[in-house]
């Protein structure tokens, strides 16, 4: 088939079996463009930003596990996507993000529009091109696809100049890949794997520390046969949330910075430490010197770099998590004895009752972890939850019923503002009958508040969910704790009329005040068939604990003051 | 943990960017390169790069798989038998005593390889510290520019 540039693009795109693509046009990528015009392979969906592009291309990303596609102009707009495409990397995130280039003749030269894209996404891509030659381009967009998805996933960027989109060339789509230089390990060594069975069978309080690999590889089944067969106890960090299931009795909760009591002093107590697919994250471990301290690490990661990063571990394992977990229960059938871990879970539980994950509610005004409790009750198993970054992400992580993978959607590495409502959105086109929830803050949502627009000329009803307490909250609760009150920047008293600027974008919006408005606010956006923004106005100087000052032992947490609930 | 010196030699898929990947990737991770340099193997589309490096045991460790996890890095190897070697050019001036010279330059395993009208320039290929000494020994001959090629490593 003798194609041009841009048609060879939407061929992939389409053989690659993606239904839709997110993107915003521009005069470098116009090619692809007119092509997207005449085909009916795929439906595109203008964002009014190209951030929210590449999250929306995100959020469908890891509401499915398929690739997610973006597309992006040269220049300005490919700078606009580079917040997407770190946020994407930070939390391994299949994605392909097609960019326009500067005709070739033009590279090199200050061009209108031109910026080193390959060059500036180097660092926040797990791999990237810049096509030079129209006969390289359908294996560089199969090795994208390839890419993205094999091995620890992660973004992937074709930087496409404008004369490549137009010049004509063969076009027959590989059906395979050989990089010789990238070769993932899947299977991880059977005699690491025998020796950590070994570890598992002789220690006395495991901990299964449950990360976001075992999402991203579909492993959740798995976690929760081994968990159940030998009864050891998990823990799950931010990206892990609804692996075990909200209501599983082995599940202490959440550990690091705003862990519950009980998982962090699981951690600081287990003797062996069991991570599937978690990275140690700085916000997981606390000081490093007091991580774990009695425990031996048995780490299973498809990454090598992640093993051995930060903590010395003793039994490592290079490979797919899932596949490795198989290798687990089928060396413990039979040999793992259940009630060895009785003493451990009760001491646990005997952690959680002194004190669980709580707050102290309000009849007077809205207690922010009462609104998402309550969200949780009204809407449940069935919905889908975006967030943006700050308080009411860990208020979300806390007390949010997650019973499922992939219901969580969040930024957890690169900690990006503005991710939740297009992530939304992306979620929301990925699974049309589901109900998707964004909860956000006063602060994030103005970050990418412009896809109401969006979400109103597709019909993509996603439900924004405002924890209003006209505060930068996060911030300022360590301007709180840790700079003497001075609310440097924080306060955002002046603010839009949320109700007003979701109606002007021909969205619906309510104002929250009290606990029947907010049943009845959620009960009616789910409702109308409109994207909704729910401006709730919650306790103003809230505070999420518990807290694990930053670079403090996770033992040492900073509690809730009185325990009502 | 002490720092370590560490030569890595990485064989690479022979495409434009790939030097600036990995140059990339010691400075965005904060890596120290002592020298560095590039060539390609003959006969094939790879190129093969030797790094000379500094740091922690864990520090090195991370580079290796770090480097490793480059689409287009094809092989890294790392470890102490290595057998190293390293140019140097230095230039003297003409009034300098060219015996002598050819004398330390011959020392080092070098000699002079060019001689204008108002300069000398000597050539040593050697271990990279003999180099230095090397280097340390020009010294009383005023040398007016040294100049060093990094280091260069194959396994034993």
């Amino acid at each position: 088939m003798n194609i041009n540039g841009a048609q060879m693009v939407c061929e992939a795109i389409i053989a690659e079996g993606v239904t839709t693509v997110f993107g915003y046009p521009g005069g470098a990528i116009m090619n692809v463009y007119d092509e997207i015009y005449k085909q009916n392979g795929f439906e595109h969906i203008l964002n009014r930003h190209e951030q929210a592009s590449v999250h929306a291309a995100d959020g469908y990303a890891r509401a499915t596990g398929e690739v997610g596609v973006a597309m992006v102009t040269s220049g300005p707009g490919f700078t606009n996507a580079v917040t997407g495409l770190a946020t994407a990397y930070m939390d391994s995130i299949p994605m392909v993000v097609i960019s326009g280039q500067v005709p070739l003749s033009l590279i090199g030269t200050d061009g209108f529009q031109e910026i080193d894209a390959v060059g500036i996404s180097r660092p926040c891509t797990k791999h990237n091109y810049l096509v030079r030659d129209i006969s390289d381009l359908p294996r560089i967009l199969k090795e994208a696809f390839h890419i993205a998805r094999t091995g620890r996933p992660g973004p992937v960027l074709v930087d496409v100049p404008k004369d490549i989109t137009a010049e004509f060339g063969e076009f027959i789509y590989p059906k395979s890949v050989n990089i010789p230089s990238y070769k993932p390990t899947y299977k991880g060594n059977t005699r690491q794997i025998d020796k950590a069975v070994d570890a598992i069978l002789k220690a006395k309080k495991p901990l299964l520390y449950i990360g976001g690999g075992v999402v991203l590889s579909n492993a959740s089944d798995l976690v929760r046969k081994l968990a159940e067969m030998s009864q050891i106890p998990a823990v799950e960090t931010l990206m892990a949330r609804g692996v075990m299931g909200a209501s599983n009795p082995l599940l202490q909760g959440m550990l690091g910075m705003h862990g519950n009591y009980s998982s962090n002093m699981a951690m600081s107590e287990t003797d062996l430490v069991i991570s599937l697919g978690a990275r140690f994250d700085d916000r997981v471990t606390g000081k490093l010197s007091e991580f774990a301290k009695y425990a031996d690490v048995i780490h299973v990661d498809i990454d090598p770099a992640n093993i051995g990063k930060l903590v010395d571990v003793d039994y490592p394992i290079v490979g797919d998590v899932k596949v490795v977990l198989e290798k687990f229960i089928e060396g413990l059938e039979g040999r793992v004895d259940p009630e060895r871990y009785t003493d451990w879970l009760e001491v646990l539980e005997r952690y959680d009752n002194l004190h669980p994950q709580s707050y102290v509610d309000s009849d007077e005004v809205i207690k922010p972890q009462w609104a998402i409790e309550r969200l949780g009750q009204l809407v449940g198993e069935q919905a889908i939850i975006t967030s943006d970054v700050g308080q009411h992400q860990m208020w979300a992580a806390q007390h949010y019923p997650f019973d499922r993978p992939r219901q969580w959607i969040n930024s957890g590495g690169l900690g990006t503002m503005g991710f939740g409502f297009p992530a939304a959105l992306g979620a929301k086109k990925a699974f049309p009958d589901k109900t998707v929830i964004n909860i956000t803050g006063d602060g994030s949502i103005l970050m990418n508040v412009q896809e109401l627009v969006t979400a109103s000329e597709y019909k993509i009803p996603v439900i924004n969910v405002i924890l209003n307490n006209h505060f930068l909250g996060m911030v300022r609760q360590w301007q709180t704790f840790f700079y003497e009150e001075r609310y440097s920047a924080t306060d955002l008293t002046f603010q839009p009329n949320y109700k007003a600027l979701a109606e002007a974008c021909h969205g619906i919006g309510y104002d929250v005040t009290t606990k029947a408005e907010f049943d009845d606010a959620i009960k009616d956006a789910i409702k109308k068939d409109k994207v909704a923004f729910i401006n709730v106005q919650v306790a103003r100087f809230e505070n999420v604990l518990p807290m694990v000052p930053a670079a403090g032992a996770l033992y040492n947490m900073m509690l809730p003051t009185k325990e009502t609930k | 943990m002490a720092d370590v010196r560490r030569v890595i030699s990485v064989l690479v898929e022979n495409e434009s960017s790939v030097l600036s990947r990995i140059s990339g990737l010691f400075a965005g991770r904060g890596y120290n390169i002592e020298t560095l340099t590039v060539a390609p193997v003959p006969e094939s589309n790879l190129s093969h790069i030797t790094i000379a490096t500094k740091g922690s045991l864990r520090v090195l460790e991370q580079i290796t798989k770090q480097l490793h996890k480059l689409v287009p890095v094809y092989k890294v190897i790392e470890h102490n038998k290595m057998v190293e070697k390293e140019m140097v050019l230095v230039k003297f001036p003409i009034e300098q005593n060219l015996a002598d010279i050819q004398v330390l330059c011959g020392a080092y395993n070098g000699g002079i390889v060019n001689v204008g009208e108002s300069m000398i320039i000597g050539m040593v290929a050697d271990e990279p510290c003999r180099v230095k000494h090397f280097i340390q020994a020009t010294k009383r001959y005023n040398p007016i520019e040294v100049v060093r090629g990094g280091v260069v490593a194959i396994e034993r």
